[in-house]
């Protein structure tokens, strides 16, 4: 045993650490730097689903009856599967009418009812109640265990001022209250909340990894080793099978996977963690894997240390639903037994504190603040800021649901295991699927239907689940349990009409679902839904098909800028409504708060602002309070979503414009990019043109100069300029034709002949055209052809111009006297390879590229001035013009190889020059 | 003595017009064919006078310029540009990298040799 | 909005996972036979269960072509 000081103390300095945590992830979300702003911090939060009962609960469940602690698991897998379908929409519609609680979301829904949001609020509050019981129950027995010798037997305390249970219900309370009433924001987020829940988050799934880990491993010999040991174990091998002597074993499979698939949605915590306080719709893509995967790790252990747990104690008389603490205590491993109490005590103080503040939210919102605003007396007398007395009305409920829960476990905790507390609460929040869900998807849903389904299926829940608890207990008489009401055989709670067969839950889910959906729909279709009804059931329905501008408004009458802003000062308190004001004033183009328009768009800005903090429902009272509304007509509505819809066309229209704008002036950019650098290129060609013609006029001025001068010249002299004065000459024309030729190829003026011609034929031209040239060198020309080459498509006389130029550049580059140039061709079937291989002094990396551009001829040539600079970058634009490709491969002092590939079939880019 | 003028250019044909114009006027010739070379050339034969082109392999013409006036020693010598671009501002990059003067390819002799005979014969 | 490929896909997962998780495909597990020193049906349930949190990440995080 530990001793109970070091439990408290430990337990406390853990909850501060954890407080700490929300403070400064508040602090940084008022700096603007959010640190939730993750997906899995996202995700991680979500795990706030998994409570004492998935700690200490799921354990006992499987101690009991193996597999069947799963379901509770695996229909949140299913959930997830379709979250991005629906609870992204949640999210969407939430987020666009500032709803933050479900009681909110479905009194929105169905006309801003505060007759449907009480209701709700009722259902959550009863409906939790269990639930919050159950983990007060949960830690309480837990905390037993640590303080409790081994042997010594767990007594219940005496007197009420000396539970142990009440004081941790208190203490909760009051963590809840500094975590979630600090202030009052008009979106109900709590940034650092959900950070100090993705912590608890972590630290639970820790510390239950690390219990596991230490019973398989530690106490046993591995996972076989459990298994093994337990098949041993007639009564132990029986928890493995699947019915275990159940009737209707799939059906109550089923009814658990698909409560828990409601649950993880509706339950409200659930609610506020998954939609409320969701920053970015984007991160549930993530979101929807990660928790999941979180909650098949924490579920791993579970039957390796219910069975490992049942194995070691054997027929000792402990509770298996502490197993995880008392299986350390056992083995001496306090340390660890303490770590694992703190992860229990992040498992409950996470699941009381979210829990609590959204419901403490909705009794507020929902149940409290309309009876106060109807009361006349009470408008009149409050004229001033209201802001302190919500979060006072808060703390009230707070305290409140907490004492209940406190209640609830004195009068049925005892009777009943973890797990079939929780499973009461969780059929409970699932009456509302059938109103949130249709009036997601159903636009013909009503608010009668949704009361008629929601009262019914609340009634049969009662009836069926939450009395009966209650009667075992021994709180009630059982009468009415084992003879039926008044002593009517099939009023029997648990055999409703004579059901049998079916385990209590799996009934009572099924009537009290079976009654709720039927009503809704039935009384849904009885009558036509009010303009209101049918306004918001537009809105919601097909929120994802509105963008924000073109929101329809259905609203119409008189209001004063000056009543709203007195309204929301009241609520928002002055400052933060003035700056509200002020904003909307800039967004609408209007100077000074007095000058915002008085119309449909204000009055709504107002409400949404209002429903943020006070509920849609106790807003719309609010509103209609102090403005001069005129009764909204069916026709209106249809009316006002028409112009919605025109004016959703014209600015989707617009839209476009100014993308098509933007467009346009992107690629004029980009034009005007191209023609600067065109211009630059242009200037660069005209300058080395410039000097490329001067180079030989120089030559040929000076030269005819001198002899002009000097008459009496030696003739051999004279020869020799005039001879130069002619290649000079000839330099000129050929330079002044290449430039030409080139000019016509990039403008795609050039002329193409192009026919069928062998390539071997053209090889053979332009040899015998440049073997002088060769034997002057005296170079060796090597030619390695086959005999035969199918023919080809191209220009004969511009594929020769090529095997010319490549041939003339080799034996420029091949050393005098030892010069040897290789040329060798290869056909395939997509074309032909031409190589023309010198063993000149090579041509260093750096330069390679360059060699193809303009008037770069490489250094080294021996005898440049018959090269124009231009012959290399012709010859790539015809190879490019039939859709081929031309290379150089070189090293210094490994001579050159310059090659080329042309297709059989010119490449459909190419066709178009 | 007669004067040494380096002519460095790497068309073969311009030097030969150039070492011909410039032994007719009656001066000692060296020539280059490459920028390397002339900055050798230059150091070794320290010549009065020094014909540069521009555009020129290994070295550029205003790389040997800006490396000769580097050394105190030739701050005296003559430089004459010769470009064949005469875009204003190749003119003034010669011009700033101590060039004494420019002449513009393809340039007259006479005036080639009248400018020559200026620097050379008033020093 | 089911028009989107990645909703057909969750949906069609989804079936998948109701269908795997149920009678009878459920029942399939129902055996003793050890596999890696589990029991036959957890050792099922957790396969089925990763495998959709597999399936589920590829739909999910798989990047959009365009």
């Amino acid at each position: 045993m530990l001793s109970p000081y070091l439990v408290i103390t430990v337990s406390f300095i853990y909850l501060f650490i954890l407080f700490a945590v929300a403070y400064f992830g508040d602090k940084r979300a008022e700096a603007g730097k959010s640190i939730i702003a993750s997906p899995w911090v996202y995700g991680l939060s979500m795990a706030v689903y998994c409570t004492a009962w998935t700690y200490f609960g799921s354990v006992g469940r499987a101690a009991s009856s193996g597999i069947w602690f799963m379901p509770i698991y695996l229909g949140p897998m299913l959930s997830m599967i379709l979250a991005w379908l629906v609870i992204r929409k949640m999210i969407r519609i939430a987020k666009t009418y500032r709803i933050t609680s479900i009681a909110d979301f479905i009194a929105s829904r169905y006309g801003k009812s505060p007759l449907l949001a009480g209701l709700v609020t009722i259902i959550t509050v009863v409906g939790i109640v269990p639930y919050i019981a159950l983990q007060l129950k949960a830690i309480s027995s837990g905390y037993e265990v640590m303080t409790t010798p081994l042997d010594g037997i767990v007594k219940s305390p005496s007197v009420w001022w000396s539970d142990s249970t009440l004081y941790m219900a208190l203490i909760l309370a009051g963590f809840t209250i500094i975590f979630g009433t600090r202030h009052l924001d008009s979106s109900e987020r709590h940034e650092g909340l959900v950070a100090a829940i993705a912590l608890e988050s972590v630290v639970k799934l820790l510390a239950f990894l690390a219990v596991g880990m230490f019973v398989t491993y530690g106490i046993f010999n591995g996972m076989s080793d459990i298994f093994f040991q337990a098949s041993a174990i007639p009564e132990i091998k029986a928890l493995l099978t699947f019915d275990q002597g159940r009737s209707f074993a799939y059906t109550q499979w089923f009814a658990m996977t698909l409560l828990a698939m409601l649950a993880v949605v509706f339950l409200p915590r659930q609610f506020q963690i998954m939609v409320v306080e969701n920053v970015d719709e984007q991160h549930l893509k993530r979101a929807v894997w990660v928790f999941p995967l979180y909650l098949l790790l924490i579920n791993i252990f579970v039957l390796p240390i219910a069975l490992g747990g049942l194995i070691y104690f054997g027929n000792a008389p402990v509770n298996a639903e502490t197993f995880v603490l008392s299986l350390p205590l056992a083995q001496g491993q306090n340390m660890l037994a303490l770590f694992v109490f703190v992860g229990g005590l992040s498992a409950v103080s996470g699941m009381v504190i979210v829990e609590v503040i959204a419901i403490s939210t909705m009794v507020c919102n929902d149940l409290v603040m309309p009876v106060l605003l109807r009361n006349t007396r009470f408008g009149e007398r409050s004229g001033g800021d209201l802001t302190a007395l919500l979060l006072f009305i808060r703390r009230i409920a707070i305290i409140g649901i907490l004492m209940l829960g406190y209640l609830y476990f004195h009068l049925a905790g005892e009777a009943y295991a973890l797990v079939s507390i929780g499973l009461i609460s969780f059929a409970a929040v699932a009456q509302f699927s059938p109103a949130l869900l249709g009036g997601m998807y159903w636009k013909n849903g009503t608010r009668d239907g949704a009361l008629a389904g929601l009262s019914l299926g609340f009634a049969m829940w009662i009836y069926t689940l939450m009395l009966p608890s209650i009667a075992k207990s021994g709180w009630i008489s059982e009468d009415f349990l084992n003879l039926g009401l008044f002593g009517i055989e099939w009023l029997k709670p648990e055999q409703f009409l004579g059901l049998t067969g079916l385990d209590n839950l799996t009934h009572s889910l099924f009537w009290s679902l079976f009654i709720n959906i039927a009503a809704y729909v039935a009384v849904s279709l009885w009558k036509r839904p009010s303009a209101h009804e049918t306004s918001q059931a537009l809105l919601f329905v097909d929120v994802f098909e509105r963008t924000h501008i073109a929101q329809p408004v259905f609203w119409q009458g008189r209001a004063k800028v000056t009543d709203l802003l007195h309204l929301a000062g009241r609520f928002l308190g002055e400052k933060k409504a003035q700056r509200l004001f002020t904003d909307y004033a800039l967004e609408v183009g209007a100077n000074e708060i007095e000058n915002i328009p008085e119309n449909a768009t204000l009055v709504q800005f107002v409400e949404t602002n209002l429903t943020g903090a006070i509920g849609s429902a106790s807003a719309r009272i609010m509103v209609a309070s102090v403005v001069d509304e005129e009764a909204l007509e069916l026709d209106d509505v249809m009316r006002i979503l028409e112009e919605a819809s025109q004016l959703r066309a014209y600015s989707v229209a617009l839209e476009e414009k100014s993308r098509s704008l933007e467009q346009a002036t992107k690629e004029l950019q980009v034009a005007n990019e191209q023609l600067k650098s065109l211009d630059r290129l242009k200037d660069n060609f005209m300058s080395s043109v410039t000097h490329e013609l001067r180079t030989p006029l120089t030559s040929i001025r000076a030269m005819t100069e001198l002899m002009l001068d000097d008459p009496n010249m030696v003739e051999e002299q004279r020869l020799e300029f005039l001879s130069i004065v002619v290649a000079e000459a000839e330099r000129l024309s050929r330079l002044v034709n290449q430039v030409l030729d080139m000019a016509k190829i990039e403008a795609g003026h050039a002329e193409w002949h192009s026919n069928e011609v062998d390539i071997l034929d053209l090889i053979k031209q332009s040899v015998s055209s440049i073997s002088s040239a060769y034997k002057e060198r005296g170079v060796v020309l090597e030619l390695h052809t086959p005999k035969q080459v199918p023919l080809i498509h191209t220009d004969a006389d511009r594929l020769i111009q090529v095997l010319l130029n490549l041939l003339s550049n080799a034996v420029k580059f091949a050393p005098e006297d030892k010069g040897k140039v290789e040329l060798h061709l290869r056909d395939s079937t997509k074309g032909i390879t031409v190589e023309v291989i010198d063993n000149g002094v090579g041509i260093a990396p750096e330069k390679q590229n360059l060699v193809f551009e303009k008037f770069r001829q490489v250094e080294g040539e021996t005898n440049n001035q018959s090269g124009t600079g231009l012959g290399l970058p012709i010859s790539r634009q015809i190879i490019e013009h039939f859709g081929g490709h031309m290379w150089l491969r070189s090293e210094i002092g490994e001579g050159a190889c310059f090659g080329f590939f042309l297709p059989r079939k010119k490449l459909d880019l190419s066709e178009k020059s | 003595m007669s004067k040494t003028v380096l002519i460095a250019d790497d068309e073969k044909n311009i030097l030969i017009s150039l070492e011909f114009l410039m032994k007719r006027e009656g001066y000692n010739v060296v020539v280059a064919h490459d920028g390397q070379e002339a900055v050798d050339s230059i150091f070794r034969v320290q010549p009065d006078l020094v014909l540069l082109d521009v555009m020129m392999p290994k070295k550029t013409g205003l790389d040997v310029c800006q490396e000769v006036r580097a050394n105190p020693d030739f701050k005296d010598m003559f430089i004459l540009m010769l470009t064949a671009k005469g875009r204003d501002t190749d003119i003034a990059k010669g011009l700033a990298m101590g060039a004494n003067d420019y002449i513009i390819k393809p340039f007259s002799t006479r005036d080639l040799a009248q400018k020559v005979h200026d620097m050379l014969d008033k020093a | 909005m089911l028009k989107g490929m990645t909703s057909q896909r969750l949906i069609a997962l989804s079936l998948t996972g109701i269908a795997f998780l149920n009678f009878p495909l459920l029942a399939l597990w129902d055996k003793d036979i050890y596999i890696l020193g589990w029991p036959l049906l957890p050792f099922g349930l957790f396969l089925v269960w990763g495998l959709l949190i597999i399936a589920l990440v590829w739909v999910m995080e798989k990047r959009k072509p365009n």
